[in-house]
């Protein structure tokens, strides 16, 4: 058996799909969150059954291509047993136009009222069973990130069948809002607060100033969740609990050697030095679990909060007059936000881009002026010892650098830049527990995702170091990187193991010593002259290996333009 | 940053035509016409955003930028070229 999960965009079917099979599919409070299908399954009367997340649509006659997609997985090849149609409750008349349609399309529907708490606080009542009794298929009230109503919802999955009910094409407005002046009555009441606030932060004269005060609390917060778990929790564990371990080790393995220093690295005056040592137990796991993992948890901590609350659309509208000077709308801070956290996600997203050129844009700037959690927290660590003057260049050259070639790319580019079309959610007090899972679940995928390729990349360092193949690249390309970028041939090495990971890279900077102006222009080239190669492959899946060429044409060249002139202008 | 758009905006005249554009915020009205293409229309029928609807304008951006509208418990932003083409009968001044 087979079952979709249909609904308008940000109706909650990630939530329900979550519910029904356990599993982890990240869901936040706005459009467009499920850009690809997922699959997933779940037992229903001891029969396994397969049940498909489907992007979110308000038609069956698409006009995009996530509705495309939605209408293909309905009306493709293998037909549906059943469609779970989800449906927000505190939106009926709108939900209703999809619903009429697949009731025409004769599959057997399921009507799931989602947020049917919300239509209490909203003064609106639904008679469930005039519904049903209009439509003739079930339907159950259920609040989907909670559970409420889940169960119920998939006891009667087994009643869904095909509706006898028929209406007039040409007048279908007319027959959803004849269906809905008979089940629903709205009492009057006043606007919430968050209402208010909602209203608030998207007008211009009070949504500037909520946009700035936003983001400011969210890097302090970042900051300060970031450096209290490194201060207080990773660095005393490391220090206190792993350093005596591996100080042992190392004796065991008789302090020197191949494997030794594979393992361990080399001891600074006796002691591990977790910057400096590069064994695959000591900087292989400190950079990921001790110094990047802390940045990684509270960004995504607070991007989720931002995410479920429903500010970020929002803040694509604040946004979006900026945007199209850079060929995007506004929509397009989902990416550049998800890329701050890693540019693999942020790239994905994309695809919340209606056309080729937006894509093509977004997901180059990305690449190139977007400095994912693991680079930063890197970047701050080494770069802020020297004043934060220093991490402000670095930050700024960056920022110029995403809007300059923006600008550029707008007016190079072939292709049209359509205008923002966005559904504006209402704000959500965000369920705790949904919350932490996300974060969890996006904690964890770094930590999958990041740590093997550390390790992979302390071996390769260790290796290249030992056949020589660092230092001979160094000569090769010395001449442009001492002559333009001014940093020491050394460096290279960093560049070479930056296309696997740019954490690892900035790491081989610290036993280098080098200048505050070398590490300014030192981190702005990692950032900017190629993606990790997780980013890379995702890339080329994205955009295709030509256009992929393109953009890493654009990433060498201009990287080596703005290093060349930081190392001109900086003294 | 300048208000670019609504300099003359004749809505103190209940009862005039004047596009989604040039709404202020705040102000009720009825769709009379969509003049745009195809598939500007179907985008908003298919969120139930059509002639003969009710909508209000809850706030544009400076500089042209997207417009907000609400209509029943949806709110949808749009650009301002195609909030140009949406027109409206006011049918209150403000809320």
């Amino acid at each position: 058996m087979k079952i979709l999960l249909m609904g308008n965009p940000n109706v909650g079917k990630s939530a329900v799909f979550n519910r029904l099979t356990g599993a982890d599919v990240i869901i936040s409070n706005y459009a467009g969150t499920t850009v690809e299908f997922t699959k997933g399954s779940m037992k229903i009367a001891r029969r396994n059954v397969e049940l498909i997340d489907v992007p979110g649509t308000y038609t069956l006659e698409p006009t995009n291509k996530a509705e495309q997609i939605a209408v293909e997985m309905l009306k493709g090849r293998k037909d549906p047993d059943v469609v779970i149609n989800v449906v927000e409750a505190t939106n009926l008349e709108r939900s209703l136009n999809l619903t009429l349609q697949l009731l025409k399309e004769r599959v057997s529907v399921i009507v799931a009222l989602n947020f049917w708490d919300e239509t209490k606080h909203k003064g609106i009542s639904i008679d469930v069973e005039k519904l049903e009794g209009i439509l003739k298929v079930p339907c159950v009230p259920i609040c989907a990130v909670t559970g409420q109503g889940i169960n119920h919802l998939v006891e009667r999955i087994k009643e869904a069948r095909p509706s006898p009910f028929r209406y007039d094409k040409t007048d279908k407005w007319r027959e959803i809002g004849g269906i809905v002046e008979q089940v629903q009555t709205i009492t009057h009441r006043h606007h919430t607060l968050l209402e208010r606030l909602g209203e608030a932060s998207i007008k211009p004269i009070t949504g500037l100033p909520i946009a700035v005060i936003s983001l400011f609390l969210a890097l302090k917060l970042i900051r300060f969740v970031g450096e209290g778990l490194i201060g207080r929790v990773c660095e005393p564990v490391f220090e206190n609990l792993w350093s005596p371990l591996m100080l042992k080790l190392s004796s065991f393995l008789g302090s020197g050697g191949v494997i030794h220093n594979l393992v361990i690295g080399q001891l600074v005056d006796g002691k591990i030095d977790y910057g400096q040592s590069f064994g695959l137990l000591t900087t292989g796991l400190f950079v990921p679990l001790g110094a990047v993992l802390p940045y990684v948890f509270a960004f995504y901590l607070v991007l989720s909060f931002l995410e479920d609350l429903g500010y970020i659309p929002r803040l694509a509208i604040m946004v979006d007059t900026l945007m199209h000077r850079l060929g995007l709308h506004g929509l397009a801070i989902v990416p550049m936000l998800l890329g701050l956290g890693c540019n693999v996600p942020g790239v994905l997203s994309t695809r919340i881009l209606e056309t080729r050129k937006e894509r093509f844009i977004a997901a180059t700037i990305i690449a190139i002026g977007v400095p994912c959690a693991a680079l930063q927290a890197m970047i701050v660590g080494l770069v802020a010892r020297h004043g934060m003057l220093n991490l402000g260049i670095v930050y700024g050259t960056l920022f110029i650098v995403w809007l300059i070639l923006g600008l550029l790319l707008n007016r190079v580019v072939k292709g049209t830049s359509p205008e923002i079309f966005t559904e504006i959610p209402p704000y959500r007090i965000p369920y705790l527990r949904g919350l932490l899972k996300k974060v969890y679940m996006r904690t964890k995928w770094f930590v999958k995702e990041a740590v093997p390729f550390v390790l992979l990349g302390v071996l390769l360092v260790n290796i290249l170091y030992t056949l020589g193949v660092i230092q001979f690249a160094g000569k090769i390309a010395a001449p442009v990187v001492t002559k333009v970028l001014g940093l020491p041939q050394e460096a290279v090495g960093a560049l070479i193991i930056g296309f696997l990971r740019k954490d690892v890279a900035v790491g081989m900077l610290i036993p280098l010593g080098l200048t505050s102006k070398q590490l300014v222009i030192a981190s702005v080239v990692l950032a900017m002259y190629f993606p990790c190669i997780a980013t890379f492959t995702t890339l080329v899946r994205e955009l295709g290996f030509a256009d992929m060429l393109k953009s890493a044409g654009i990433m060498l060249i201009s990287s080596l333009i703005v290093g060349g002139l930081l190392n001109l202008i900086l003294v | 940053m300048t208000v670019s758009n609504n300099n003359e905006k004749p809505s103190e005249f209940v009862g005039n035509q004047i596009s989604l554009a040039r709404m202020q915020a705040g102000q009720k009205g009825k769709i009379v016409g969509i003049n745009g293409g195809h598939s500007l229309v179907r985008r908003l029928e298919a969120l139930g955003i059509k002639e003969g609807k009710e909508i209000k304008k809850i706030s544009e951006q400076w500089m042209r930028g997207p417009v907000l509208l609400q209509h029943g418990n949806t709110q949808l932003a749009l650009g301002f070229g195609m909030a140009s083409k949406v027109m409206v009968q006011i049918t209150r001044k403000n809320q």
